[in-house]
């Protein structure tokens, strides 16, 4: 027996790859007519040949249970998802847009203020943002950009369109896994890599550190990159050592640094002190500088702030870019994008009620068996009501969080999550998916080819989240014209 | 090459290196005491000794014997230097620098890990003991061979060399003391007198030296010859001389290497040096034993201070 596409429905969502029972999309037609000639028992013996390449690769990502941390193998569903060219370029364009807004007004809150001058954001945001940080006013990071790595969320509703739901520009994860599901995707499907043109992912670390070098203090061939990592114990750990071999940097963590009297900032090696020019930090501005931070964070290097403020080193992302992953600040994007760039927004937000505006919060306390709510600084899905999902004593308790605090809550409208063919057990089911492209931003903006598609393996379930039954899927963006 | 990175690669190779020790020495005693009549007891407490954990040993058990001296030596956590305390921390230390050594590595010593871990009750009983043990000690051997063929030989083995090294001349030198202890200190004790070969072999087994020695020494095992051979052979590469031999050699290929290097010449040649028959003769080769240890702790502490200090501020 083979995959029979009329047996499988999406409805009522969209689906990447089928419109309708035995109707594959134009893009997915080559995928999914190849996925069909393979057979039941073939498509389980490329499943295991998947699973396989991840344990030999060591392709892993870390949880905690019962006080231990363990080393889980990534979870990978083998159908890719398939974003065509055209599509693909406008929200290219979208995110370019987007960062560059972002970053324009991550530089005016720490400098001139004009966004609140002019009244195009109210000033009281910042007051609770829990992620600006007065220690960065007045500070000029080369080419004015503070978010050089972001990677934004995007999902699809039920009619095809794609929403930025979220910005991440703290601290942003998963390329290493985009980077690793297409190497698993080429051992296991190799054929259809020949006669298709799926664009190539694997310019990401190159241009990462083209980046990073760009920022570097000292103009030279040769800069020292550092990734900076929480240590071991970090769920990202894997992605911080795979970017640091991609890149030929030094992995290091906060005690391997050291900030001399000259604000030079040094790692220990074997061979004494050496300069580092860029670091590529992944552990949160909170722990980063036990100086002007979090006094009791061992993680960080005493006076990288100092360093940093000073100019000797080049920092990504800059202390304080956080300040934007604020719920509230994302729903001014748009307003972002209009004011700074006189532009109209190519990718959509989802429409966002700021519980603080009296008659958004009456709706939102009307509505919330219809609507899913957020605290604003919060991200990894935490702290949330997902409203018709939720209980009536949940609802309760969200209406008095809200009416407590009500700057720092947002809702939106529940929205229904695209789907795409996915193995599960012996058959293919549709389930629900997000994407997240990466953006890197220097004196240049490169956008990935895709991006990291995570997707709901529980029937029904919305959350992606790898700790919690998540897995991800090869994204690939192909060229229909080809 | 990061400090820090440095610093895991060497006790990553110590941890092997010990946890391998560990369990020949297990092993070899495990084999004499079958051999040995009733009358003459063994005191596997010796073993504890060894390790230099006796305080802790006495903290945790009040009787001395076998199942508590094995168990100590195999399995509790308590005791740093068990087979499975090293092998777990041996495992941390190559999870952290995965990307330096070949991807087998951590394979192997994961798997390593878990072996230990999941049969150590056999290892711990008579019947699987054996078994046990050999597992572990070809394992660790696998480590070591793969290490040596598929890994560059640059500073990080170099780290990896001295650790190792430093390990087995440091346990190699203890097997010495307790078996002097045992064996020459006293005439007076008859009972072990004519076993005194077999305790000897037993000793040379626990350091895979028994047929090396055979072949390169030629004479009837005894004392003198034993304590000779594991201290000062140079080719045999378990002997205390050969391990310095490495040490100095890794210490040499390394950067701003003065202190550690001078230090682990002249343990070197305090080794070579040493008078084997007139410190026995002179019952001063338990006091030769312990400056030499105390020595083998200096060269660590300065390669240490050198190369892995992480308070030095810049």
């Amino acid at each position: 027996m083979s995959i029979d596409w009329k047996s499988y429905d999406p409805s009522p969502f969209y689906d990447e790859l089928i419109a309708a029972p035995g109707k594959p999309r134009p893009v997915a037609r080559r995928l999914t007519e190849y996925l069909s000639s393979l057979g039941d028992q073939e498509l389980q013996a490329r499943k295991q040949a998947a699973d396989h390449a991840i344990l030999e690769m060591g392709i892993s990502f870390t949880v905690y249970s019962e006080g231990e941390n363990i080393d889980r193998a990534w979870p990978f569903d083998i159908v890719p998802r398939v974003i065509p060219k055209r599509e693909w370029e406008e929200v290219q364009a979208g995110l370019v847009q987007r960062l560059t807004a972002l970053n324009l007004f991550i530089d005016d809150v720490y400098n001139d203020q004009r966004i609140f001058r002019d009244k195009v954001m109210p000033k009281y945001v910042l007051n609770k943002s829990r992620n600006f940080r007065e220690q960065c006013r007045g500070i000029k990071p080369p080419h004015g950009v503070w978010a050089h790595i972001c990677g934004s969320d995007l999902v699809r509703d039920r009619d095809g369109t794609l929403y930025v739901l979220e910005d991440n520009l703290r601290v942003p994860s998963g390329v290493s896994y985009m980077l690793e599901n297409r190497e698993v995707t080429k051992r296991v499907f190799p054929e259809i890599f020949e006669n298709s043109s799926i664009l190539p992912v694997d310019e990401y670390p190159t241009q990462l550190f083209d980046m990073l070098a760009a920022i570097s203090p000292r103009p030279q061939d040769y800069p020292e990159i550092a990734v900076l990592t929480p240590g071991i114990f970090n769920s990202a750990y894997f992605e911080h050592s795979f970017l640091a071999q991609r890149m030929g940097a030094e992995l290091v963590e906060g005690a391997d640094l050291v900030v001399g009297d000259d604000d030079c900032v040094y790692m220990r090696t074997i061979e004494g002190l050496e300069r580092v020019d860029v670091i590529y930090r992944r552990i949160d501005d909170d722990f980063m500088d036990p100086e002007e931070f979090n006094p009791d964070s061992l993680l960080g290097v005493p006076g990288l702030m100092r360093a940093w403020r000073n100019g000797k080193v080049g920092l990504a992302n800059a202390p304080g870019a956080g300040v934007a992953d604020d719920k509230v600040i994302y729903a001014y994007v748009p307003a972002m994008i209009k004011y700074y760039l006189d532009q109209d927004p190519i990718i959509p937000n989802v429409p966002t009620y700021l519980c603080v505006n009296e008659k958004d919060r009456a709706y939102v306390l009307d509505h919330l068996d219809e609507l899913v709510v957020k605290p604003a600084n919060e991200s990894g899905g935490y702290g949330m009501l997902v409203g018709p999902h939720a209980s009536k004593k949940q609802r309760a308790e969200f209406a008095s969080l809200i009416k407590k605090d009500p700057r720092n809550y947002i809702a939106q409208p529940t929205l229904s999550l695209s789907v795409a063919p996915t193995l599960c057990d012996d058959s293919l089911e549709p389930r629900h998916l997000d994407l997240r492209p990466f953006v890197l931003q220097g004196v240049r903006t490169d956008v990935t080819a895709g991006g990291l598609t995570r997707v709901a393996m529980r029937k029904g379930s919305l959350v992606v989240n790898s700790s919690q039954g998540g897995g991800s899927k090869d994204t690939w963006i192909v060229d229909e014209e080809d | 090459m990061l400090s820090r990175v440095a610093e895991r690669v060497y006790w990553l190779a110590r941890y092997i290196e010990r946890a391998e020790n560990t369990a020949r020495m297990v092993m070899s005693f495990h084999l004499v005491s079958l051999d040995m009549p009733r009358s003459v007891p063994l005191t596997w407490k010796n073993l504890v000794a060894v390790t230099g954990n006796d305080d802790v040993f006495e903290e945790h058990y009040q009787r001395e014997d076998e199942r508590n001296c094995v168990k100590f030596l195999l399995a509790d956590h308590y005791n740093s230097s068990s087979v499975v305390s090293s092998l777990k921390a041996a495992r941390e230390n190559v999870r952290t620098t995965r990307d330096l050594v070949p991807s087998e590595a951590w394979e192997i010593v994961n798997e390593l890990h878990l072996f230990a871990r999941d049969n150590i009750d056999s290892g711990l009983g008579k019947r699987g003991r054996y078994q046990f043990l050999t597992e572990v000690v070809q394992r660790c051997q696998t480590l070591t061979g793969l290490l040596a063929g598929c890994m560059s030989h640059d500073p990080a083995y170099d780290f990896i060399r001295l650790g190792r090294n430093l390990e087995r001349a440091d346990m190699a030198s203890r097997q010495i003391d307790v078996g002097a202890f045992r064996l020459l200190k006293r005439p007076e004790d008859e009972s072990a007198g004519p076993y005194e070969g077999l305790l000897w072999t037993s000793i040379l087994r626990s350091q895979s030296g028994f047929q090396m020695y055979r072949q390169h020494v030629k004479r009837r095992i005894n004392g003198v010859d034993v304590v000779r051979f594991l201290l000062q052979d140079i080719p045999f590469p378990r002997a205390v001389a050969h391990s310095l031999d490495y040490v100095r050699g890794a210490i040499e290929r390394l950067p701003r290497n003065e202190v550690p290097l001078r230090l682990a010449m002249q343990t070197r040649r305090h080794v070579l040096k040493a008078e084997v028959e007139q410190l026995i003769k002179e019952d001063r080769l338990h006091a030769f034993i312990d400056t030499l240890q105390l020595e083998i702790a200096g060269v660590h502490d300065a390669l240490a201070d050198n190369w892995f200090a992480l308070d030095k501020a810049a």
